[in-house]
């Protein structure tokens, strides 16, 4: 029989953690009906709070409007070269980090953390410099490139946690039943490690969907989503806002939802 | 032969990201030092700095700047201490709350900009409830110049709203290396908790609550987005000023003095970040 | 099939020498055993006749061929980890089956040598599960199948029966015994437990800080030992060791224990009167010392202060003056504890030993 203080400190601690999860949840809520919504009702006065007035005139416009579907595949091809460059370029250096001791190791590591600080902000503007004469300024390529150099540091930390968590032995035993290092990687390393690379991957990808700053800043006229609803932030409709700010949570929510399990260790990689 | 090769691997896999970062970060970094304190040709100056300080902006964009950062910071380490130590609590459906709290992990500050645009404007969510419970006759203008103090909040709400689920997954990490025998399921906002809390588990989060902290401090000089979407320019904040004289202005060299000074106090939050985290690790018995 | 020898190995961790010069030829189809206490280099001699680690100096040879510096899979060797390493990605079949799907064998001869190999394991139920569906045992015996369908001339094992509980290890023990007798590769075991030397090993090579310091026929170390080390390491319980003084009466050396006299065997003798006046150990393991109830010639005053009857026989434990010993007795010997007894050395059975430098002393 559980006393009685057990259960009002029960029903205390279910009371705060609600609270706190609607706190978490209800503006997506309210942005979802917002962005579902006719565009009179963006404007009505007062606002109804259940999804009376639901419609998908607002988001029909957003996607509709001009630049817009081009931007969303902007955003996606950059997101995936990101992807792609940064897990070809890092993965193998948090490997060499998680299995080798070489002289300079520590400092390389604190190199990488401290890049991870480097804000985009100040990166951006002499990139963008450079890239003008590079013929890379406002190419997919160039906000490519300086997404994957946002994520390296990222993909490298998290990736040495992950190699890290794969036995050595298991790699030596394959190299004395016939592997070389490349073929003992490839055929037990990699199967064991897939899940885990798969989470930096999406989370990778997640990173270049909502990078804004650069994206805006390397870009004139091959916008990706989050620099095509900054710059027209000020000129455009409150629906067209709503919708675009929906459109760009949707995804990203969906696909940390799937890593879900993957959050805490890499997130606790980050931060060691 | 192969002694060769062996010592060489673990260099040779981290070459492409070494290179690749010298180039995409370090050699801008120096370029945006070049582009703030060089004249057309090649002189060292300090006129960009002058420019830039006699702005009208600038004074408003340094003081909100700092404000944002005192206000942000401790709202988002509080709120996520008490998600973690309440996710912490492993109480029945806590993986399920856990994921609603990291939700925000996958939001931009631009996105979370919008959502509470949705929520603060002048025919927005929050003014439509108030109105309904008979707590306002007509609309307040939260995201208006006259009211200041409540733009101001609005900021911080969002930020919070979106940052706290970083703050609360190191915390939570953090958590987890803690052993268990510190914490009770039982009774967990008891008086005897409370205590336990602050006098012990409190310290022993030390390391992680520190780099929270600054970690948050950092990125915290970055926000910008989120400012833009729901002030305008109403609120300059450094990097938005980066931000406008580049792409409304195009003056590159102006916007470059924005960003080494917003690199500036990187490097001092960072420097501070590393001693903290030097000595804070060796307490907490960490490699 | 092939010997092996390593050639003045050396290596080195940081300030740790690991291998310290060590030489060591093993017979083709030997079983080798390396023991020694832990730390004491001999998982990193193995790693360096496999390949995972390179020596910073010396040669290594299996049969005529130098392989000092091949790569593990050039090597022919297969190999028996601690941990096991059963890839945990693959069922027992693909597990076996590793190394011979990395030489490309054709499918049937792959198909046939697994299932031969799981059959000599007691596997064959078990090929479609993954490891995690396995019980330690299981996964252990996976790892040697997966070493053994290879046919490697050269068989390496490090510990691995250690990760087992008691029972199982004294299987797997008789088992390993009788797959070396039928597959007869050349085989190192490296282990810290003496009687899975004693057990296995054709030879022992005993090891102690990155040097070999014994490498004999089993009976020859628990008889002989080399030094002090080597003796107290090995045996339950170890060897007994009485400190005395050499003295030469009328040509002839004897032992001073106390007021007791210890005659040396024959052959010793000569060495012994070099030594006069020095002081050195009687070192003797206690099934060789007997009660006596009078003062015999080789008898030493002792009290005795436990009893432990065992089954198979009774374990003493004596005090001689003011050292404790281990005395192994007849299981219907007739003793108490505070009885004062003589004990009688078997002067064959004594190894003498330089009480400075530990080492024994051997016929001049
Ligand atoms: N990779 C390594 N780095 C540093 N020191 C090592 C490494 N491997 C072994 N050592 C050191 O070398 C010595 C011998 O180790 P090892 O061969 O594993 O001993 P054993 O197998 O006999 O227990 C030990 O002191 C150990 O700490
Ligand atoms: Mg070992």
């Amino acid at each position: 029989m559980p006393s009685s203080r057990f259960i009002l400190n029960r029903i205390f601690l279910y009371a705060v953690a609600i609270a706190l999860a609607v706190w978490t949840l209800a503006p997506l809520y309210l942005i979802a009906l917002a962005a579902f919504s006719t565009k009179e009702a963006v404007f009505q006065w007062p606002k109804l709070f259940l999804p009376t007035a639901f419609s998908t005139e607002t988001m029909a416009f957003f996607v509709g409007s001009t630049g817009v579907l081009d931007s969303v595949k902007n955003s996606i091809i950059v997101a995936l070269v990101t992807v792609v460059a940064s897990l070809i370029l890092g993965a193998p250096g948090g490997y060499a980090l998680a299995r080798f001791r070489f002289r300079g190791k520590d400092a390389i590591q604190l190199g990488f953390l401290i890049s991870k600080m480097f804000p985009t902000a100040i990166l951006s503007v002499p990139l963008a410099i450079a890239f003008l004469q590079m013929d890379l300024y406002d190419t997919l390529w160039g906000v490519a490139l300086m997404h994957t150099a946002m994520a390296l540091p990222f993909v490298i930390i998290v990736t040495a946690g992950i190699f890290v968590g794969v036995p050595r032995d298991l790699e030596e035993a394959a190299q004395t039943l016939g592997c070389n290092r490349l073929q003992a990687f490839w055929r037990v390393v990699m199967p064991l490690t897939i899940p885990g690379l798969a989470a930096a991957a999406i989370f990778t990808f997640v990173l270049s969907w909502n990078e804004v700053f650069a994206a805006t800043i390397l870009t004139l006229r091959n916008r990706t989503l989050p620099a095509q609803v900054l710059s027209g932030l000020s000129g455009s409709p409150l629906y067209y806002r709503y919708a675009g700010g929906f459109f760009m949570i949707l995804p990203a929510v969906v696909f940390i939802f799937a890593i879900r399990k993957y959050l805490l260790n890499m997130w606790g990689n980050i931060v060691r | 032969m192969r002694v060769r090769t062996e010592s060489i691997l673990p260099y040779s896999l981290l070459a492409p990201t070494l290179i690749f970062i010298t180039l995409l970060i370090v050699v801008p970094i120096f370029q945006a030092f070049l582009l703030a304190f060089q004249t057309a040709d090649g002189e060292f100056t300090l006129t960009q700095f002058e420019k830039m300080i006699a702005d009208t902006s600038f004074a408003d964009a340094l003081k909100f700047t700092f404000l944002l950062l005192i206000f942000i910071v401790p709202a988002q380490v509080v709120l996520a201490l008490v998600m973690a130590l309440l996710i912490h609590t492993r109480f029945k459906g806590h993986t399920f709350f856990l994921y609603i709290y990291a939700l925000p992990l996958a939001i931009s500050d631009l996105a979370a900009g919008i959502v509470w645009l949705a929520i603060f404007t002048e025919r927005g969510f929050l003014n439509s409830g108030l109105f309904q419970l008979g707590l306002l006759e007509r609309p307040f203008l939260f995201l208006s110049y006259q009211n200041l103090p409540a733009l101001f909040s609005t900021l911080i709400i969002a930020e919070s709203w979106r940052a706290t689920a970083i703050v609360m997954v190191i915390l939570l990490a953090g958590l987890q290396v803690i052993p268990r025998d510190y914490f009770e399921a039982a009774d967990v906002f008891g008086a005897n908790t409370l205590k336990r809390t602050l006098f012990v588990v409190l310290p022993l989060l030390r390391p992680s609550l520190q780099n929270a902290l600054i970690i948050r401090t950092i990125f915290a000089f970055q926000t910008f987005a989120v400012v833009l979407a729901l002030a305008g320019r109403v609120i300059p904040v450094l990097t938005g000023e980066a931000y406008n004289w580049y792409a409304l202005n195009r003056n590159a060299n102006i916007a470059a003095a924005y960003s080494t000074l917003v690199l500036i106090f990187t490097v001092i939050a960072t420097v501070v970040y590393f001693r903290l985290l030097r000595t804070s690790t060796a307490e907490a018995g960490f490699d | 099939m092939a010997g092996i020898q390593f050639q003045s190995i050396r290596k080195i961790f940081g300030k740790t020498l690991a291998a310290n010069d060590v030489s060591l030829e093993i017979k083709d189809g030997e079983f080798m055993v390396l023991l020694g206490p832990s730390g004491c280099g001999k998982t990193t001699l193995l790693r360096c006749l496999a390949g995972l680690e390179r020596v910073d100096g010396g040669r290594v040879l299996i049969g005529a061929r130098d392989v000092t510096e091949l790569a593990p899979r050039d090597r022919k060797i297969a190999m028996v980890f601690q941990s096991y390493a059963v890839f945990p990605h693959l069922t027992v079949f693909d597990n076996i089956a590793f190394g011979l799907q990395m030489q490309s064998r054709p499918r049937d001869e792959i198909k046939r040598r697994v299932e031969d190999g799981a059959r000599l394991l007691e596997l064959s139920d078990y090929l479609a599960r993954y490891p995690a569906q396995l019980s330690g045992g299981q996964r252990q015996r996976v790892a040697v199948a997966r070493a053994i369908v290879m046919q490697a001339a050269v068989l390496l094992m490090d510990e691995p029966l250690s990760n087992l509980d008691a029972l199982l290890r004294l299987q797997m023990r008789a088992e390993l015994k009788r797959l070396h007798q039928e597959i007869k590769a050349t085989t190192i075991y490296v282990t810290h437990d003496q009687v899975e030397a004693l057990s296995l090993g054709d030879r022992i090579a005993v090891m102690q800080n990155g040097r070999i310091v014994q490498c004999d026929a089993p009976m020859n170390i628990y008889d002989y030992p080399a030094n002090k080390f080597v003796g107290g390491f090995i045996g339950t319980p170890p060897m007994n060791f009485l400190p005395g003084v050499v003295r030469v009466n009328e040509g002839k050396p004897i032992a001073a224990v106390g007021e007791s006299h210890i005659a040396p065997s024959v052959a010793l003798a000569s060495a012994l009167i070099e030594k006069n006046g020095q002081p050195i150990l009687l070192g003797i393991r206690p099934e060789n010392l007997a009660l006596a109830s009078a003062q015999h010639a080789n008898t030493i005053r002792a009290r005795v202060l436990v009893v432990e009857p065992l089954g198979s026989h009774k374990l003493l434990t004596v005090q001689v003056g003011a050292e404790i010993s281990k005395v192994s007795v007849a299981p219907d010997q007739r003793v108490a504890p505070n009885d004062d007894v003589w004990l009688h050395f078997d002067p064959e059975k004594i190894r003498w030993m330089d009480a400075a430098t530990g080492d024994a002393i051997h016929p001049g």
